[in-house]
């Protein structure tokens, strides 16, 4: 309007042509519609019944017509990416639902069990049946905690020094310890619980403590921290390697310096895998750790509570508040392991921003 | 497999410690004398190749390669690929052995002394011959400031004043004036002409005598491959620089000696080795002349 704009080129209206257009948009809601529609009306004509019947029938009639529609309008080939898109997508919703699943019922049964005082008193004077408002899992927090983190301490450099071996070093015994790994991530938690109690509990401590089940963590993580550090430190470029040797570095200065640093966000991504693989492991603690209903901040000395070990016990119980606080100490879980997860990432982060 | 000491050339060319040149040598330098452009003169031998063969498990793809690298100059290997001129090159700062099921014959000389001699600090002799690879590869956890200085860590030098050699490095390599404000920034963040001319930096930092280079413009654009030309003639001065080069203006352009090395599906040889003016003007053999004419190749 003004001289100004006159003057200068006129700007072409900005678009994103690539985008559908509302008339795309509005056919696909009327696809979905129609299918909802179909569903229903052969659901209640049929003898199918359940949820699962209306799920399974709207699946194959929304594929079925937007099929037909792509088909029609564009062709052979259209009319296939179709059907791919659609068992694509109906994979994305069964790996979801399982996962929105849980969370919905963990939330929706612990919400009732939690309270400020969880996180300051432990069970020590609460009975199975006494109130929700009493008691509290500082000890199992205490205790989840200490046995991942002494966990933690023991298998990362195990984990990460083993793949060294198998990346770096590849000397004779590569191959026989990549095969070990591999069958030790499969050894069951309570193999690992029970072999710690046959080589140490019995012969030599005669006690239970958390030292031990976090012992038996670290069979368990070692081989996922080992497992993942490989496969990480194996996208690490070779020319990399290269350079630090040509500047005159040795293979160990040349490791540490500059393979580790390179790998550095994804070695932390291994050592979230190993917390994951452990953090709610039930049956070594149940075995090794005396599980305590007290706080204990000595790892070599005295029974340890953890969260795994408290939801066990609460839903053994029983009584009506004792599963309460139990579905609450699963909420505490996942919640912990979420914290532990985005703190990891965070401090992977930090630096190489 | 073992590789019997019994090479051709080898004890022949023990005798010549005293740097005599070979007969067919001579003729060359004092040709290169005049040749020389930048106004720089051969300052000895750099680094001398006596009957390299080398091998890929049973593969022999390098045969009897004997030739000396000038200090102040730059020699260009060309010729096609697989002929060998990278595996010659790793097996001067003894690169070659990293690769597994590789093995090799013959003398490399640095300062008189074989590389491979046993008892020999590898680490000392990777400081002395640098190497820029083909693909730029600034270490990717580190700042510029750091990447260039990453050899005196990894190697363990002490410097007094880490800023002076951190400008003159950068310098050397025609980096410092457009990354002098940015010295903490990833090298990560630099254009793949810069992180080629930052690892040239890198490499600088630890004073080395020779510059390696496998195809160092290979991943960049022409511009940059000019920017790291002209870098390449100003350290040609110094240090000797050998260059595995695809490219045939650039090896006419860059350096002073031309060594031209073919395979007839055997291993590679080296087929002439002459003044970079005369291998391109005027090369003795016809398989020269026929490669640099762009006959074939």
């Amino acid at each position: 309007m003004s001289t100004a704009t006159a003057i200068k080129p006129a700007i072409p209206q900005r678009g994103k042509p690539w985008k559908p257009t509302p008339l795309q948009r509005l056919i696909t809601v009327g696809i979905f519609a129609l299918s909802v529609a179909l569903s229903s009306a052969i659901v209640a004509m049929t003898p199918l019944k359940g949820k699962l019947a209306y799920a399974a029938v709207f699946f194959i009639s929304f594929v079925t017509i937007d099929y037909l529609f792509a088909r029609i309008k564009q062709g052979k080939s259209a009319g296939a990416d179709s059907i791919f898109r659609g068992f694509v997508t109906m994979g994305i919703f069964i790996a979801v639902i399982p996962i929105v699943s849980i969370l919905y019922s963990v939330i929706d049964r612990g919400y009732k069990g939690l309270h400020w005082s969880l996180f300051t008193t432990d069970m020590h004077s609460t009975p199975p049946n006494g109130p929700i408002g009493q008691g509290g899992l500082l000890h199992a927090i205490i205790g989840t905690v200490l046995l991942v983190l002494v966990a933690l301490i023991i298998s990362v450099p195990i984990g990460i020094l083993t793949a060294i071996y198998m990346t770096e070093i590849k000397g004779r015994f590569t191959r026989p310890i990549k095969f070990l790994v591999q069958a030790m991530s499969g050894v069951p938690s309570i193999v690992a619980g029970l072999f710690i109690l046959a080589a140490i509990v019995y012969p030599l401590t005669k006690t239970f403590n958390s030292f031990e089940g976090s012992l038996a963590l670290a069979i368990l993580m070692i081989p996922t921290i080992a497992r993942t550090s490989e496969e990480i430190l194996l996208l690490v470029p070779q020319d990399l390697r290269e350079s630090g040797v040509a500047l005159g570095g040795t293979q160990w200065r040349t490791v540490a310096q500059i393979v580790l640093p390179a790998a550095r966000g994804g070695l932390v991504t291994a050592m979230i895998l190993g917390i994951a693989r452990v953090a709610g492991e039930t049956a070594p603690i149940v075995l090794l750790t005396g599980g305590g209903d007290t706080k204990n901040w000595n790892i070599f000395n005295g029974p340890m509570g953890s969260l795994p070990f408290y939801i066990w016990k609460g839903f053994g119980a029983g009584t009506p508040e004792s599963i309460t606080r139990a579905w609450a100490g699963i909420m505490v879980l996942l919640g912990l392991v979420l914290a532990l997860f985005i703190g990891a990432r965070l401090l992977s982060n930090r630096k190489t921003k | 497999m073992t590789i019997s000491d019994n090479t051709p050339g080898n004890d022949k060319e023990k005798d010549m410690e005293t740097h005599t040149l070979p007969a067919s040598l001579s003729g060359i330098v004092a040709n290169a004398k005049q040749s020389k452009q930048h106004g720089g003169k051969a300052l000895g031998v750099g680094l001398e190749a006596r009957g390299i063969h080398a091998w890929f498990d049973e593969k022999h793809v390098l045969n009897n390669v004997s030739l000396d690298f000038w200090a102040g100059t730059v020699t260009a290997l060309i010729g096609p690929s697989g002929c060998g001129k990278s595996t010659l090159i790793r097996t001067l700062n003894r690169m070659h052995e990293f690769i597994p099921g590789a093995s090799m014959a013959g003398e490399v000389l640095l300062d008189g002394k074989d590389i491979y001699a046993s008892g020999t600090d590898v680490t000392k002799i990777r400081l002395k011959v640098g190497m820029v690879f083909q693909k730029p590869n600034p270490f990717p956890s580190m700042t510029i400031a750091e990447n260039v200085l990453a050899g005196l860590k990894l190697a363990q030098i002490k410097v007094e004043n880490k800023d002076d050699l951190l400008q003159e490095c950068l310098e050397r390599a025609g980096l410092w004036a457009e990354v002098k404000d940015r010295l903490n920034a990833h090298g990560g963040s630099l254009s793949g002409g810069q992180q080629q001319r930052l690892c040239i930096a890198r490499a600088l930092a630890v004073r080395p005598e020779v510059l390696l280079m496998d195809e160092p413009c290979s991943a960049l654009d022409p511009g940059s491959t000019l920017k790291v030309e002209e870098t390449i003639s100003h350290l040609s001065s110094s240090m000797t620089i050998i260059i595995v080069t695809h490219n045939m203006q650039q090896a006419a352009r860059v350096s002073d000696y031309t060594a031209f090395f073919l395979s007839d599906g055997g291993p590679g040889e080296m087929v002439e080795l002459g003044p970079t003016s005369e291998i391109f003007s005027r090369p003795k053999d016809t398989r020269t002349e026929n490669y640099v004419t762009g006959r074939f190749g």
